[in-house]
């Protein structure tokens, strides 16, 4: 063991408005490394995106940050409580939403959160009112009183999110919110932890998908084989890695030379073009961009036939990051996102 | 709540107890308390669970009774009198199955992850469970007690010893509820558990003085036989039931219970600490 003595029943020698704060951890499973002296910090009300493939060591911090599992080396301290020595204490201040930590099927959806309110020693009154409330807020009134393995996928997931939230935690895990979920649930529950964001959660969110991260993170930490291979924030890994891609069809492919030379002359000097794929690419940073682009192209007369933003997928960024693709099997392909 | 605060305190104050605040005793009984509704709600939910509990009592009365009851007591009344005790003294291992399956399906689920994640002592997760389970026992006893007494069982002691039988049930179904925990959390599936436990207690059943005087056995099922807890556990109830020696038989199902739990309780107990 190598973790660092702290003083008994002291508050995290942690430095001031970090809620997680994890060094060097390390947990092995026999010969495997699921993590590998991973170090990384979440500041107090920002939302930390941890980016990997499948098997990259996510699930494995989650449940190490959640008490679930011991680590065998490093530290870990959550809202000023190590995750070693003081579990229970942690346990008060976190909430997990999980693939894996899940809410009871045979239940309704009501006496899910009640139960949970229960065991966060709420009185009846109060664990009736939240669950409630919680029910009301993520639109599962009308379903409270059914099991909740009538629920869809997408129901399943605003429950786990109602159930994270009952005791009120100042710090909450995602683990891969959306994955499985179709595109239109994905984006309630992106809807959703945009809103526990800004009302001043914490957040710790892991995810396969680098458009999911740019979503809902303001700062990225980059993990493979149980290691830290990139982080900082979400603008700075993005000028590394590359941001979105504007790519537009035009109707008569023959102006394709003539649109990117518009585009030049309006200051917008990135714009290529291929006549193979006949499609004009622009890098673009924000809204304003794509507005313009659009704007250019259009007074001028230009047809166009489509428009597609696309996010570099995982792949892209861990070949840009390492110089080598991610390993296989575990790239998600959900890099395209249509626009118009 | 803690004593948490939002802006960073360099340091926390000293908690009572340790390093790690201990679950009050006032707390342990609400969670108990939750998690046993919660573990009763499921059977609601799920009625086809209380099959076994309410139907297995009425169908094995009605086959033994009235298909084998006249070929083995040479009439189905005095069958009845030496049938229907055993019967109620296996009960109580129904309600051990029960334990190490929902068990099984707590840890499949991902809801004892979530539990975990609770600040909640383990021991409640598992005594709701042996709670809640000994309710569906009750219901099972009272089930067959009545269907009994309508088929014209005679209960020739009187009410103490009855409850005297019930308990005696319940202590060693309560001894099986540790193997059951075992065997829950080494196998894969619920339906794992069940099958394995069905295979253990079958032979165990039949291979006692439940439904049979053992006097007709061949000698070296006999020495099997004489030696299985349920042929104590069917004699004490038997001879609580229509009055009878009972120092012995009894002395037996205590002997066994406590034994039992003395080795495997420990066991599942480190076994369950190390899972959760």
């Amino acid at each position: 063991m190598t973790r660092i003595a702290s003083p008994r029943n002291d508050r995290a020698p942690a430095t001031a408005g970090n809620a997680v704060e994890v060094r060097g951890i390390v947990k092995h499973y026999g010969q495997t490394k699921a993590l590998d002296g991973v170090d990384l910090t979440v500041r107090q009300g920002t939302v930390l995106g941890v980016l990997g493939p499948n098997g990259a060591g996510k699930t494995t911090l989650v449940r190490v940050l959640s008490t679930l599992i011991k680590p065998d080396a490093g530290t870990a301290f959550v809202d000023g409580y190590d995750v070693v020595r003081q579990p229970k204490q942690l346990r008060r201040t976190i909430g997990l939403t999980g693939q894996y930590a899940s809410v009871d099927e045979m239940l309704s959806g009501y006496e899910n959160l009640y139960l949970i309110g229960r065991l966060l020693d709420l009185s009846r009154k109060d664990a009736r009112a939240r669950a409630t409330e919680l029910l009301e807020r993520f639109s599962l009134t009308e379903a409270a009183k059914r099991t909740a393995k009538t629920y869809s996928g997408g129901m399943r997931r605003r429950l786990d999110l109602a159930a994270s939230m009952m005791g009120r935690p100042k710090i909450l895990y995602l683990d891969e919110p959306t994955t499985g979920l179709d595109p239109r649930t994905r984006n309630e529950v992106w809807d959703e932890v945009q809103r526990m964001v800004s009302e001043g959660a914490t957040v710790l969110l892991t995810t396969q998908y680098m458009e999911e991260a740019e979503q809902l993170a303001s700062e990225l930490t980059v993990i493979d084989r149980g290691k830290v291979i990139a982080s900082g924030g979400v603008a700075e890994l993005k000028a590394q890695v590359g941001g979105r891609t504007l790519q537009v069809r035009p109707t008569r492919p023959a102006e394709l030379p003539e649109m990117a030379r518009c585009l030049r002359e309006n200051g917008i000097t990135t714009a290529t073009f291929s006549t193979d794929t006949e499609l004009l690419s622009v890098p673009i940073s924000g809204e304003d961009e794509l507005t313009a682009v659009v704007g250019v192209l259009g007074t001028r007369g230009f047809g166009i036939a489509g428009i597609d933003t696309k996010v570099p997928s995982l792949d892209e960024v861990f070949l840009t990051i390492t110089g080598k693709p991610a390993p296989a099997d575990a790239v998600p392909t959900l890099a395209k996102e249509p626009v118009a | 709540m803690s004593t948490a605060t939002l802006t960073p305190a360099p340091v926390r104050p000293a908690v009572a107890g340790g390093a790690d605040q201990r679950i009050g005793l006032r707390s342990t009984f609400r969670h108990i308390g939750a998690l046993t509704r919660r573990n009763l709600m499921r059977i609601k939910a799920d009625p086809e669970s209380m099959f076994d509990a309410v139907l297995m009592p009425i169908i094995f009365t009605v086959l033994f009774v009235y298909v084998f009851g006249g070929a083995i007591s040479g009439d189905q009344d005095s069958y009845k009198q030496y049938m229907i005790p055993g019967l109620l003294g296996q009960t109580g291992i129904t309600l051990a199955m029960a334990v190490g399956t929902g068990l099984n399906s707590d840890f499949q689920t991902g809801v004892m992850d979530r539990f975990r994640t609770l600040p909640i002592g383990r021991s409640a997760v598992l005594v709701s469970k042996i709670v809640a389970e000994t309710c569906r026992a009750l219901l099972s006893f009272t089930i067959l007690i009545v269907f009994a007494l309508i088929l014209g069982f005679e209960v020739k002691t009187g009410p103490l010893e009855l409850l005297a039988a019930v308990g005696l049930s319940l202590l060693f179904g309560m001894s099986m509820v540790w193997i059951s925990m075992l065997l829950g959390m080494a196998l894969r599936s619920a339906q794992a558990v069940q099958g394995v436990a069905m295979l253990v207690i079958m032979p165990l059943q039949f291979g006692s003085s439940i439904f049979a005087p053992t006097d007709s056995m061949p000698g070296w099922l006999q020495s099997f036989t004489d030696y299985n807890p349920l042929s104590a556990l069917a004699d004490a109830c038997r001879n609580l039931l229509n009055g009878g020696p009972l120092t012995h038989s009894v002395l037996i199902v205590v002997g066994w219970s406590v034994g039992v739990t003395a080795i495997f309780a420990p066991l599942a107990v480190a076994r369950f600490r190390k899972r959760t």
